[in-house]
């Protein structure tokens, strides 16, 4: 019934993986929703091109702080050329619920501050676009 | 004056409501936004479907007949609002697309004319952004600066921080009848006095206050008065500035066009006389004669019977949200406030209340609701928040807090 709190979600928001402070990381990007002001910061270790640690700091809704989490879970060990790539699909896949128009931008915030740290930029390509047609809504 | 017993019989009201018998997430809907906008009645809908299917045409423009009927009915909405707010004439009334419309039109056309460097406009920390940014952006091109009366922690406008932000140099008084967050229903009348006794003009934000008070604007004696249609039952898309008469005559207009003329030559144009010098275009004719059956519509319940209502609803809600865990209530207490309730809990962010809510068919808003800086003073980027009309009920009010337990449930 409540889709948006799945048991794995749940237990991402209530016991965060990953979550706290590094030292001195290769790459470290703060992104925030103005709209509900939920706020990200991704750390990163790098070394030969891959993620080889993870950490981030957060506040703000199940839906950004569990996929913060689970974001931090699966990119351990990826290149960094990869994550560049990655889009709405791989964060959705992680999820595994479908998501509104506005709850879409909740989840999406810690991949947005990961994709700002591996490029080094502030805005994402097509952000745009992706923000207002989602093959995934919910009915 | 009376004393009447008679109350709103919600029941029977949302009968006329057709959309509030759909169900949601296959659960009956419990409509609780009214804040951000409210649901139509049959009437409403049915003035829009006539006039499309009768009598439309544009409006102060042709000889033939269904132009006449037409213009006649666009000035009858014009003539029912003007009694409706108590106007002295139907000339004060100006329609608009929405409040942020009413406000931005004075800002410009007022502010702009008017408005110098050292002269002040105050605001308030309540503020809706509409009521907000367009006395920024004003201030900044004029050169006028622009001051805050802060609030109080419950809720309140701090009146004697007021006493020393009105001055000589105080050009314009912003402020709303009703906060749409945490509630409060202001003094209108007192801070209109006190305003003109240093020689400003007073705005009022009348987008909550009109739908929900009985409002008099000769009684408040405000110089402008801005709400919109789709927070009274009306539709989307028409909103009213009323203004006093002299004021509006010394105005220059706000956007030029047809309409808005008396007469253009190549070496140039002379306006029409108000309110038409403020309506610029083909105005929005048929949201407009739907309105006047919204005014309609609430005059025949009755606005003291509407407000008896809903403080009535916002005190059983209020005695019932206090039972629920960690729920902490933003703004005064049930008895100085409108039927809105914008609250936080510690166990789950506003956002995560909103989305279980809906889940069960309850419609609530989440966020800063278009009030930033009301936020901050209280140290929150968000808050939920429940908002009341004529057509809600008791039984709706425990749903409400049922759903909030079950938030303490799945976060606790």
């Amino acid at each position: 019934m409540y889709d948006l709190y799945a048991e794995e979600i749940l237990d991402h928001y209530k016991f965060p993986r990953n979550k706290g402070r590094m030292d001195q990381p290769d790459l470290i990007y703060h992104d925030t929703n103005p709209f509900c002001g939920d706020e990200v910061t991704i750390m990163l270790k790098v070394e030969n091109g891959r993620v080889v640690d993870v950490k981030w700091d957060g506040r703000g809704c199940t839906i950004s702080q569990a996929a913060a989490s689970m974001l931090s879970e699966a990119i351990k060990g990826k290149p960094l050329e990869e994550l560049r790539h990655w889009g709405r699909e791989e964060m959705l896949d992680l999820l595994g619920i479908p998501l509104g128009p506005v709850r879409i931008k909740c989840a999406m915030l810690p991949l947005k501050a990961l994709k700002a740290a591996a490029w080094g930029i502030t805005a994402w390509p097509h952000e745009e676009e992706a923000d207002t047609s989602s093959p995934r809504q919910k009915p | 004056m009376t004393t009447t017993t008679r109350t709103l019989d919600p029941v029977r009201i949302r009968d006329d409501f057709p959309i509030l018998h759909r169900q949601v997430h296959g659960k009956r809907l419990i409509y609780l936004d009214n804040t951000a906008s409210t649901q139509k009645p049959r009437q409403v809908i049915n003035a829009l479907v006539q006039v499309y299917e009768e009598v439309y045409a544009n409006v102060h423009r042709g000889i033939h007949y269904l132009s006449e009927a037409a213009t006649e009915r666009y000035e009858g909405a014009r003539r029912k609002v003007a009694q409706f707010i108590n106007a002295r004439s139907p000339r004060e009334v100006i329609f608009v697309r929405n409040t942020t419309e009413g406000i931005n039109l004075v800002a410009y056309a007022w502010g702009m004319a008017n408005l110098r460097p050292g002269d002040e406009v105050l605001i308030t920390e309540m503020e809706h952004h509409s009521n907000i940014v367009p006395w920024q952006i004003i201030c900044e091109r004029t050169g006028a600066t622009l001051r805050w009366v802060p609030v109080t922690p419950d809720g309140y406008l701090d009146l004697d921080a007021l006493e020393r932000l009105l001055t000589e140099r105080t050009r314009l008084f912003a402020f709303t009848a009703m906060s749409n967050v945490v509630g409060t229903i202001n003094p209108v009348q007192e801070l209109v006095a006190r305003a003109h006794a240093v020689g400003a003009l007073v705005l009022v934000d009348g987008a909550q206050a009109v739908p929900h008070l009985p409002v008099d604007v000769q009684a408040w004696d405000c110089d402008f008065l801005a709400f919109s249609g789709h927070k009274m039952c009306g539709p989307s898309g028409i909103g009213i500035l009323y203004g006093k008469r002299q004021l509006l005559e010394e105005m220059p207009p706000f956007m030029g066009g047809g309409e808005m003329i008396r007469e253009v030559k190549m070496t140039g144009s002379r306006w029409n006389e108000v309110p038409h010098k403020f309506e610029a275009g083909t105005p929005a004719i048929a949201e407009a004669i739907a309105l006047g059956a919204a005014v309609d519509y609430l005059s025949q319940l009755g606005m003291e019977q509407v407000a008896a209502h809903e403080r009535q609803l916002v005190r059983y809600a209020y005695e019932r949200l206090q039972d629920i865990g960690g729920l902490k209530i933003l703004g005064p207490g049930p008895d100085d406030r409108g039927g809105v309730l914008a609250f936080v809990m510690e166990s789950a962010h506003p956002h995560d209340i909103a989305a279980i809510l809906d889940a069960e068919g309850i419609a609530i808003r989440a966020g800063h609701h278009c009030a930033q800086p009301l936020h901050d003073r209280y140290g929150l980027v968000a808050s939920a928040r429940a908002s009341f009309y004529i057509y809600n009920t008791e039984d709706e009010v425990d749903a409400l807090a049922l759903a909030l337990h079950r938030v303490n449930q799945v976060f606790g």
